[in-house]
């Protein structure tokens, strides 16, 4: 399944079609057709707070999700099992039918962090930041290859930041550093791109970068990409799905099913109205 | 001049201690560097203490000293990284704990034990009693530490730099942990002869510290770092032997000034050029010729 999946795959870091998986229809066994995140029933929290309650998602492959939901909905919590960084307390997480652990070993998984995530006084260059994402790909010293450098000329070149490859991480603006980020899951080419709130802190410019950035991923290499975010604005134009979280899922669909003021009003307005 | 340089030189006990001094400075520079960027400061100081009653042990049991003192600086290490996970209290709260426990363990063998003299080389190094046969141990050890520093080199700075993006591509972020406080200890041992336990977490912290504001990229920090460190480390030797007084002293406080130096007049990240681009920027914004000069210094900035 996953070959098919994820086209521009490195032969060596492509998983094996297993006796389990018949390539030739792209259907795994028992797991959801092509489908490259699937979540099953699950519960996860900290002491004393229940963080996610019985969530189920699918999202299928070469597809852009957004996980919507208020500061506190679970969001975060939720991308951190999908990371393999929090333990639930019950349920599943499968990427492209693999665990967690194995996906990541086999760089089937990118992340671009969130604003205050990054020590901006770090001393890296753009490009040193960007060539980070290449690491999976590369032996124990970390020396960069041609086929690397190439990978990072492109990455910086599609989000603009060619010019300033040379600055230092902390010397860009908000969506500049965004965009530097972005760069390096896409030098990673893992087929599935976490985006934790891509749209906050960001200018225009920047925003409508980033959008059609991923519409291009999703549509020239087939990745899937799941975005977390509390912004509505911006969502409905980028996203083929739309999952609506609090706690548990409120609603799932197209974002015209999704996003109507009758379901976010039911389910969910108050709360976000709150918070944004 | 000249005779300044080479008449101390004539003594065989002060080439030791120069080739002993620079090279654990340098290692210990090395280390310092990711040390400065992981926010690990505390835990040099906290392995230095610790590994006194590793020391004792093994001169009790006739073990090499540094072997008693690696297993000690480790235990300190998983002690502190047991304690914070573990429980609710913070990092440096088990640091403070684990280190003070340890090092009183440590003063307690010692009262027990004959001979007392090895006590305050231990706490204040002896540099100037250092044989070839401690020589060679230093750099090898130095040595072996570097090989695995560099090789390594970019894991660590990702290590240091984002967590999150490490742990995604798969590299084991536990792992690569231990090896640094690994390293940590190793290179703890290796100075010990030369600065003593109190003084060994300045060579740890100073060197990167000093070259983090005045270097922009990490592959420069490095080399700035282990040049100041060797430059103290001369300067440190010669002055003790001049001057007459302490050596592990006027190393670290060779690196102390070269800090000084830094902090105020690195090129950006100085006291001195921000004071001075903080006041370019103010007079270009209020220099508005009806305003009088007395709130032109008074400006208050908002930083």
């Amino acid at each position: 399944m996953s070959t098919e999946t994820s086209p521009h795959t490195h032969p060596d870091t492509t998983p094996r079609a297993g006796s389990e998986t018949s390539a030739d229809t792209g259907v795994g066994s028992g797991a959801t057709p092509g489908a490259a995140v699937v979540v099953e029933r699950l519960s996860a929290g900290y002491p004393g707070v229940r963080a996610l309650d019985e969530v189920s998602i699918t999202v299928g492959a070469g597809r852009i999700c957004a996980l919507l939901g208020a500061n506190g909905s679970g969001k975060s919590t939720l991308f951190k099992a999908l990371l393999g960084l929090h333990r639930p307390t019950a349920g599943t997480v499968r990427l492209f039918g693999m665990d967690p652990s194995r996906a990541r070993r086999r760089n089937q998984v990118s992340y671009v962090p969130q604003h205050e995530q990054v020590d901006t006084s770090f001393p890296v260059s753009v490009e040193q930041v960007v060539m980070m994402g290449r690491y999976g790909h590369m032996g124990l010293t970390k020396r960069a290859r041609p086929s690397d450098r190439l990978a990072c000329d492109e990455a910086l070149d599609q989000v603009g930041l060619s010019e300033l490859r040379r600055r230092g991480i902390g010397e860009l603006s908000g969506g500049q550093r965004k965009r530097a980020f972005l760069a390096r899951a896409i030098a990673q080419q893992a087929p599935l791109m976490l985006l934790d709130e891509p749209f906050a802190g960001v200018d225009r410019g920047s925003e409508e970068l980033i959008s059609s950035v991923l519409k291009a991923l999703r549509d020239t290499s087939g990745t899937t990409v799941l975005i977390s975010t509390h912004h509505l604005a911006g969502v409905e134009d980028l996203a083929d799905e739309v999952v609506l979280l609090h706690q548990r899922v409120l609603a799932a669909g197209l974002p015209s099913e999704v996003l109507t003021e009758e379901q976010l009003g039911r389910s969910f307005g108050a709360v976000l109205r709150e918070t944004t | 001049m000249w005779e300044l340089l080479v008449q101390p030189m004539e003594f065989p006990f002060m080439q030791h201690a120069l080739a002993a001094a620079i090279i654990s400075s340098v290692v210990c520079a090395l280390l310092s560097c990711w040390l400065v960027l992981m926010g690990w400061s505390l835990m040099g100081e906290a392995v230095a203490h610790s590994i006194l009653p590793g020391i004792v042990l093994a001169h009790i049991f006739g073990l090499p000293m540094a072997l008693g003192a690696f297993v000690f600086g480790m235990l300190a290490v998983l002690l502190i990284g047991g304690i914070s996970g573990g429980s609710t209290l913070k990092h440096d709260t088990s640091i403070g704990v684990v280190f003070t426990s340890l090092f009183a363990l440590g003063l307690v063998l010692v009262s027990r034990t004959p001979s007392e003299t090895h006590l305050t080389h231990i706490l204040f190094g002896n540099v100037l009693g250092i044989s070839q046969q401690d020589l060679l141990q230093t750099a090898g050890m130095g040595l072996a530490t570097v090989a695995v520093l560099l090789a390594l080199r970019r894991s660590f700075v990702l290590l240091a730099f984002d967590k999150i993006h490490a742990h995604t591509i798969g590299l084991s972020t536990g792992a690569l942990s231990i090896l640094l406080l690994a390293l940590l200890a190793l290179t703890t041992v290796t100075s010990l002869q030369t600065l003593g336990i109190l003084l060994v977490v300045a060579m740890l912290v100073v060197p990167g510290a000093t070259a983090l504001l005045l270097c922009r990229r990490f592959g420069p920090m490095l080399a700035v770092a282990a040049c100041s460190a060797a430059a103290s480390a001369l300067i440190g030797v010669y002055a003790s032997y001049w001057l007459d007084i302490s050596t592990g002293g006027s190393i670290v406080l060779a690196q102390s000034g070269q800090f000084a130096l830094a902090y105020l007049f690195a090129p950006v990240k100085g006291m001195v050029p921000r004071l001075r681009q903080r006041r370019q920027r103010s007079a270009g914004e209020h220099a508005a010729p009806t305003r009088p000069i007395d709130t032109l210094l008074d400006v208050k900035d908002p930083a």
